[in-house]
């Protein structure tokens, strides 16, 4: 049968650290200063895998403090700590935009974002569109375009839309396309999505 | 909160069809009145808001996360797998790996031999070798980086090109042919002999991925004997068949829900090791387990369009008549039986007319992951390499290629056994139609001289295709509800992949029960509380599910005139349904309100059961297709813009225009895919690996590679002979043409033939600058 792993605390050390961080979200850059800083003096105060921190996040609207290990996305935190799964993880690596929020107003991919990197910013996620149980103006357009087929792509494509139409109330069609272009839709409902922009456009006008 | 039982009933005087006698089935609908219409998606609030609960988002108490080690290595020996140091890492609970026992479960039968969980040789980049389940993913991703493998890696072939080459590695013991089909009718020599023209081109097309937005990948818990998984799948039964028959348990103690999954594209027709490593590590651990697989993993082990070589030699007569087509195609399913050629030749063989018909197939075997079916295997391929070919043979006898194609349509399958007869095919309409609301021949004349600059050039090109499969067929059993206030539950098993599957069959119960979409609850994709179905693929759901929902509904309402008559003491083939009421077509003071019938407020509810009927005999049906599109290239720098897209196609039956449109430019995204942006690229020479397993470096269209102007126009033949809804197949057939236009476009600007995909500016520049210069 299977090995019986221990459960112990497992002290880390900096050299069985560094093995964690191949799937981690930390990347490359900062194993690499470590690395570096290895050669030279004493490695910089690093909080171990496993190890929580408290960290206050602003979620629609919502204060939340929770504990989160350093290392952990916001994406991570949002789905797996709040238990808010509109944000979806696609990559993970930012680069197909399901997991789009907005950070201040401002479309930012979750997945690429620590949770202590976005303490003390207005977090807006697609649960933070509704009013209640109404749609706000970009779901109900993406509804009446039919701007969405799996679906699965589609918070992050009305969160794209939303951080659009708040810069940028009336965009052309050419401003649409740039605005959704960090949001991969395999199943290529794309002609939808940019008709329900433009219909997230009028609905925010109030026609 | 709105009087929403007011408004359970569609809207007052629409006619709804007429209900046969009890036993009998409904003849095919004339007229409709809900469905075709462009109703939005009945599941679109939950997409939209986040309330969907996805299979990657089911959080159960108490859940553990899994991580699999995947080899790192085309092939390769497992030496040793040490994994003591990963046990001892915090959040740790489970380690399977080929030290225990379930390393040689059978996961998979294959004509070379059973594939166990953990083979002891790895033949492609990314098999399982050994998998953690810990608190945290974070946690389990730490345990599997801190797993030591000792490899023998061994010679490996990821060229399907150089597979049979001498000197190449085996991949299997038995070799490295999987498998060689020949097909032919008549005499492709005298096809030539009697020719005019006679062409012949090589194609190749590049493998792609599916990479479906949510990754693959399952929750897995168990309540003592009892396994529940919640799969991101196309078909639950079948995840549900595999897990049961490789985990040796009744079918019955195996549930499977797949309520929601975000795209599968072919490659989630099956489970994968995944589910089967999420299942033991749930039993061994006694919790739950999430086990979805990264992007990268995504891109290495479930599944690909496989790529193929291809050469096409064809005959033709001065007036267009085609006389010979021989074709022939090598491919690769990978390392494993993945039919690697599986369709490639299809349209060579049948869509066009042509009595001398040779084609032939070699599928091999080559260390990379295995194929899994991909959106219409086999036809994208075909086409590009037919397609072309047509082209070039209008071009050669100086015809117009949408004439070209319209000389030579078949009213019946050539390749199939004893030639049946199409239910319906509008090949020739989609083409006619299709180039009049594009303007082919104006655009084709003007297009060269509209770029603006001398260096834009423009072009427009024609594709035409048919999908092998897209009829439907038994079995599938579904079940409507009706309860005593009018409303309905509509049971099925079929999943809706994002096609609009639930909407089209609510809207189906809608017109035949008169009450709108709004008042019918849908139940799906759950084998423990939904009927059977077969897979959501081969654009067969709406063709099979349909007919089986438009007979649980009309059972409903044979029910319900059968309740009528007893109460009203009168014949029940006097009464007719009218939605609200039931009404004596002899004397309309004999009525009686659906909501008043005593035996259903007894029963509290009627229960319909439909079954998808046969195909008729001697028969088939499938989706045709037409694409036409205008594209601009700029030959200094090879960019490639498509412009425009015109898609005439023939599905039948239109069943949600909203949902039909939205098939038809997601086809058309994904064929653009194929011509302009995708290739799996392995490093061949050195290491076997793949370099761009990522979206960064994977190219799939986004939002600025399509054309904003996509038209779509549907053909409707009216099919009676089909299926008692005469709908087709849709979500195949959108996207067989489109490469082959594309470069057809693209040969007419510029008269550069391109044989490869992607058609990307690095290639178009490259040819561009190897031509010679004109003058």
């Amino acid at each position: 049968m299977s090995e019986k792993p221990a459960n112990g605390p497992g002290g880390i050390t900096r050299r069985n650290f560094l093995t964690t961080m191949g799937a981690g979200a930390i990347g490359a850059t900062v194993s690499e200063n470590v690395l570096a800083a290895g050669k030279e003096a004493a490695p910089p105060q690093v909080t171990p895998a496993g190890r929580t921190v408290e960290i206050a996040l602003r979620v629609n609207g919502r204060a939340h403090v929770v504990p989160a290990e350093t290392r952990w996305t916001l994406l991570h935190v949002l789905r797996e700590v709040i238990g808010l799964t509109g944000a979806k993880p696609g990559c993970e690596r930012g680069e197909c935009g399901a997991c789009t929020v907005l950070i201040d107003g401002i479309p930012r991919y979750a997945c690429v974002t620590l949770a202590v990197e976005a303490q003390g910013r207005e977090i807006t996620t697609l649960e933070g569109l509704m009013d209640g149980e109404t749609l706000g103006p970009v779901q109900a357009a993406f509804v009446e375009a039919d701007a969405l087929q799996c679906g699965y792509c589609t918070p992050g494509q009305i969160m794209a839309v939303e951080g659009l139409l708040r810069a940028n109330p009336n965009p052309s069609v050419e401003e649409i396309r740039h605005g959704v272009s960090g949001n991969l839709c395999r199943c290529g409902a794309y002609q939808h999505i940019f008709k329900a922009a433009r219909r997230a456009a009028e609905l925010k006008a109030g026609k | 909160m709105a009087d929403e039982k007011k408004d359970i009933y569609y809207v007052e005087g629409i006619p709804i069809p007429e209900t046969p006698l009890p036993g009998k089935e409904p003849p095919p609908w004339k007229e409709t009145s809900v469905v075709g219409k462009p109703l939005p998606r009945v599941d679109a609030y939950e997409r939209v808001s986040g309330s969907a609960v996805y299979p990657s988002d089911v959080h159960l108490p108490n859940t553990l996360h899994g991580a699999i080690l995947r080899c790192p290595h085309p092939h390769a020996r497992i030496r040793r797998v040490e994994t003591s140091a990963a046990a001892k890492l915090p959040g740790v609970r489970v380690i399977i790996s080929s030290n225990t026992p379930e390393a040689d479960l059978v996961w998979k039968k294959d004509p070379v031999g059973d594939m166990r969980l953990f083979e002891p040789v790895c033949r492609y980049e990314g098999d399982a070798v050994a998998a953690v389940a810990a608190e945290t993913p974070y946690q389990a991703w730490d345990a599997v980086n801190a797993i030591q493998v000792d490899y023998e890696v061994l010679p490996f072939v990821a060229d399907e090109r150089r597979a049979l080459g001498s000197g190449a590695p085996a991949v299997h013991p038995k070799g490295n042919v999987s498998k060689t089909e020949t097909y032919q009718r008549g005499d492709v020599a005298q096809g030539f002999a009697a020719a005019d023209v006679v062409l012949e081109e090589a194609y190749r097309t590049e493998c792609e991925l599916h990479t479906p937005l949510e990754p693959h990948g399952c929750v897995a818990s168990w309540d003592g004997r009892s396994l529940t998984i919640w799969e991101s799948s196309q078909g639950v039964y079948a995840i549900q068949s595999r897990v049961a028959e490789v985990l040796k348990l009744p079918l019955a103690r195996v549930r499977v829900i797949g309520h929601y999954m975000g795209g599968g594209f072919g490659s989630k027709l099956e489970p994968g090791k995944y589910t089967i490593i999420a299942a033991i590590m749930a039993k061994l651990s006694g919790r739950p387990v999430r086990l979805f697989l990264t992007r990268e993993e995504t891109y290495l082990c479930v599944g690909n369009r496989p790529p193929t070589n291809m050469t096409v030699k064809a005959g033709v007569k001065r007036d267009g008549t085609l006389t010979a087509v021989e074709f022939s195609v090598l491919g690769t399913g990978g390392a494993y039986t993945a039919g690697g050629t599986s369709l490639v030749d299809w349209l060579a063989r049948d869509l066009y007319t042509c009595p001398n018909v040779r084609t032939t197939s070699t599928d091999v075997f080559i260390n990379a992951g295995p194929a899994r079916a991909f959106r219409a295997p086999g036809h994208p391929q075909g086409a590009w390499a037919l397609e072309q070919m047509m082209d070039a043979l209008a071009e050669a006898i100086g015809m117009d290629p949408v004439q070209l194609r319209l000389k030579n349509i078949p009213s019946f399958s050539q390749a199939r056994e004893g030639n049946p007869a199409y239910t319906s095919t509008a090949f020739k309409e989609c083409l006619e139609q299709g180039a009049a609301a594009f303007g082919w021949e104006k655009s084709r004349r003007g297009a060269r001289s509209q770029g603006s600059p001398g260096h834009i050039r423009r072009g427009v090109g024609v594709a035409g295709g048919l999908w092998f499969a897209g009829g439907g067929r038994p079995p599938s059993t579904v079940i409507v509800k009706l309860f005593p206030d009018g409303s309905a539950n509509l049971n099925m098993g079929a999943s809706d992949l994002g096609t609009g599957t639930k909407t089209v069959m609510a809207m189906v119960v809608a017109e035949e029960l008169g009450i709108k979409p709004e008042a019918i609850q849908i139940e799906n994709a759950d084998t423990g509380t939904t009927q059977y179905a077969t897979s959501s693929g081969g654009s067969k759901t709406v063709p099979t599910e349909a007919p089986a929902v438009r007979n649980a509904a009309v059972q409903v309402k044979q029910k319900l005139l059968e309740m009528a008559a007893e109460t009203l003491k009168v014949d029940v083939a006097e009464l007719a349904y009218r939605g609200r009421e039931i009404v004596s077509r002899q004397d309309s003071s004999k009525r009686i309100a659906v909501k008043d019938l005593d035996a259903l407020k007894r029963q509290g509810v009627v229960v319909g059961i439909g079954y998808r009927g046969p195909n008729p005999k001697n028969m088939t049906t499938h989706p045709f297709a037409a694409q036409f599109c205008e594209v601009e290239v700029n030959t200094l720098t090879g960019e490639l813009k498509i412009l425009r897209f015109l898609a005439a196609q023939d599905s039948g039956r239109v069943m949600n225009r909203l949902t039909y449109d939205n098939q038809v430019i997601g086809g058309i995204t994904m064929g653009i895919g194929l011509a302009a942006t995708e290739q799996r690229i392995l490093d061949t020479g050195q290491t076997g690996k793949m370099v761009n397993r990522n979206w960064h470096d994977y190219k799939l269209p986004t939002a600025l590679d399509v054309p904003v102007d996509v038209t779509s126009l549907p053909i409707e033949p009216m099919d009676t002979d089909a299926n008692n809804t005469g709908a087709k197949g849709l979500g195949e057939p959108v996207t067989i043409p489109t490469a082959a236009a594309v470069a057809n476009a693209v040969y007419h600007a510029t008269g550069l033939r391109i044989t490869d995909t992607p058609m990307h500016s690095l290639q178009l520049v490259q040819r561009l600058a190897d031509r010679p210069k004109e003058g």
